[in-house]
């Protein structure tokens, strides 16, 4: 590829970028309920459960801290994603779709807006986390990594599937069938250990998400079952394999 | 060279062939229309032009630029306007065109000055910062060409540019094409149902049908091909032979008292063709259209081809819905 044709793509990358952060801006009420929702689990249902319950000396609301994290990223990344769906049924995507830019870029530019939506939610959680006190402030660069991979792979997954559905009506399916167990599977309010039953921590080893709150909590927490350079690969793994199929699926859309 | 050269460019979908080996030159700096009613293969043909829609076989080059083998290259030097409003309707009007510059490589030192003039030649300039889902249909459509033409294309395609607007819009909005294309010198191929809307702005039509071309002219002389306008008078027994010895007579059908004339320059001759006639009842005076070659050539009258069409048009002004003008 030449350096000129480099460029543009590298523009159009970037074309795409802005207009999501655009659209970002202009949706305030959606950017609110994104933080108020977390705030909820963490204050609300924390509370509550943390009344009579602590795990790993850590207090409950501090130990699902890192969990609503992750959530935060799913919920966002994946709905992110799926929006496409909508925006395709509006042929909002036809006049980007038809420029003289790569699919790919196309994509990797939707992938990159989607990611700064979502990190953008994480920084402003991560202004609460002085409300819980067994959170290691230095371990924020580390959790905010792991996160920003993890939203990479989730926006990815959500386009990939975008791109697959006709219609709204799988948004429903998708979010019962696939967003809610990739939420309860992952260990973000309950700790993985002997107690649980076999099925459950199979299940829960199977999700990649596991690997993501593991790691936010081994970084904020210094709580973690398994060691930090496996959760990273899972999670990497899990990117690059979510990314590459998303590009191929989304570059076959019609 | 011709900008657009088609060679037996064909499109099948199963066992229907949407195009057939279509043979097609199309010259620079001309308004191209291409006519038919819907399902005749004109989408088809501007959706391969503009390499959305890969041929089936037969080639096509814009520019030089093979849509086969240079998709990339065809897609810079080619505007296109969809036949649905596919603006970014949680962007302002300005946001856009920025948008699209940039998707297009305009460069950023003349991305500013580019829109500002574009802005200006469809008169949004006024309206560029407010969303456009608060436009007009037709401020939408302007919006859309101005797009269009941003990144000085070779070629600007327009698929049905005016469907779903209300009769004056319409009107409005065939002349910014035509004002645009001449300003921009920009090729301009469009498609149409609407023939008498296609013969004010088209410099050449080329009436499509069943994925064929059947017809491929200058209006005028599409419609001289008819053999002149058509002279309904109705008289107690008219002159017949003495009617048919008149030079610019070319035909004449007798039926009861009811003649039928046709003739060359009906408005200059009608007084000369009266004086030999006694006891006129009437006359009637029919300049041929557009419409009227298509019946016929094809038989049939476009409009009630189109009849389907009426689903798509409600749809499409329930999409346009002017809450702009409303709101302010």
């Amino acid at each position: 590829m030449s350096k000129k044709r480099l460029q543009k793509e590298l523009m159009g990358i970037y074309a795409v970028w802005w207009r999501e952060l655009k659209v970002f801006q202009r949706e305030k009420s959606r950017i609110v309920s994104s933080i108020v929702q977390p705030l909820m689990w963490l204050f609300l249902f924390g509370t509550g459960v943390g009344a009579s319950v602590s795990i790993s000396s850590v207090n409950y609301q501090d130990y699902i801290y890192p969990g609503v994290l992750t959530m935060s990223v799913l919920f966002g990344s994946v709905f992110f994603g799926l929006y496409i769906v909508w925006d395709r049924k509006l042929d909002v995507l036809k006049a980007v779709l038809v420029a003289p830019v790569s699919r790919i870029s196309i994509f990797f530019g939707k992938v990159l807006g989607g990611c700064t939506d979502v990190m953008l939610q994480i920084i402003i959680l991560f202004l609460f986390s002085f409300l819980f006190p067994s959170i290691n402030i230095r371990g924020i660069p580390l959790a905010f990594l792991l996160l920003f991979i993890t939203s990479i792979a989730l926006v990815s997954m959500g386009l990939a599937l975008g791109s697959l559905l006709e219609s709204l009506e799988g948004f429903q399916v998708i979010s019962s069938f696939l967003v809610f167990p990739l939420f309860f599977l992952s260990g973000a309010l309950f700790p993985i250990d002997d107690k649980l039953p076999v099925w459950l921590t199979g299940l829960v080893k199977l999700n990649p998400l596991t690997y993501a709150v593991d790691g936010v909590r081994g970084a904020l927490l210094n709580v973690n079952v398994f060691p930090f350079y496996i959760d990273l690969a899972v999670i990497s793994f899990f990117a690059v394999i979510m990314f590459l199929l998303g590009s191929i699926l989304f570059s076959r859309m019609k | 060279m011709s900008l657009i050269e088609t060679k037996a460019l064909t499109k099948t979908y199963g066992r229907i062939q949407a195009v057939r080996s279509l043979d097609l030159h199309i010259e620079k700096g001309e308004i191209f229309g291409l006519l038919g009613p819907n399902g005749a293969g004109k989408t088809t043909t501007i959706g391969m032009l503009c390499t959305i829609i890969r041929p089936t076989s037969g080639s096509a080059s814009i520019a030089g630029y093979d849509i086969i083998k240079n998709p990339a290259d065809v897609r810079r030097h080619v505007g296109i306007v969809f036949q649905d409003p596919t603006l970014d309707t949680v962007l302002t009007g300005h946001e856009n065109l920025e948008l699209h510059a940039r998707l297009y490589g305009v460069p950023a030192a003349h991305r500013e000055n580019r829109i500002r003039e574009m802005l200006q030649l469809v008169d949004l300039t006024d309206r560029r910062n407010d969303l456009t889902r608060t436009y007009s249909g037709g401020m939408r459509r302007r919006l859309e060409l101005a797009r269009g033409l941003l990144h000085r294309p070779a070629a600007l395609f327009l698929d049905e540019p005016t469907l779903g607007l209300d009769p004056q819009t319409r009107e409005r909005i065939w002349d910014y094409i035509k004002k645009m294309a001449q300003k921009e010198q920009t090729t301009v191929v469009l498609t149409t149902h609407y023939m008498e809307e296609a013969e004010r702005v088209c410099d050449r039509v080329g009436i499509i049908d069943h994925g064929q071309i059947i017809a491929l002219n200058a209006p005028d002389n599409l419609k001289e091909s008819m053999g002149g306008d058509l002279v309904i008078i109705r008289a107690k027994e008219p002159p017949v032979q003495k009617i048919k010895a008149l030079p610019y007579v070319t035909e004449v059908k007798l039926d009861e008292n009811t003649i039928e004339i046709t003739m060359k320059d009906a408005h200059l001759h009608l007084a000369e063709l009266l004086s030999i006639i006694s006891d006129v009842e009437c006359v009637e005076i029919r300049v041929p259209t557009l419409s009227d070659v298509f019946i016929r050539l094809t038989g049939r009258d476009i409009r009630e081809d189109s009849a389907e069409d009426s689903g798509s048009w409600i749809d499409s002004v329930a999409r346009y819905r002017p809450e702009g003008e409303l709101k302010r």
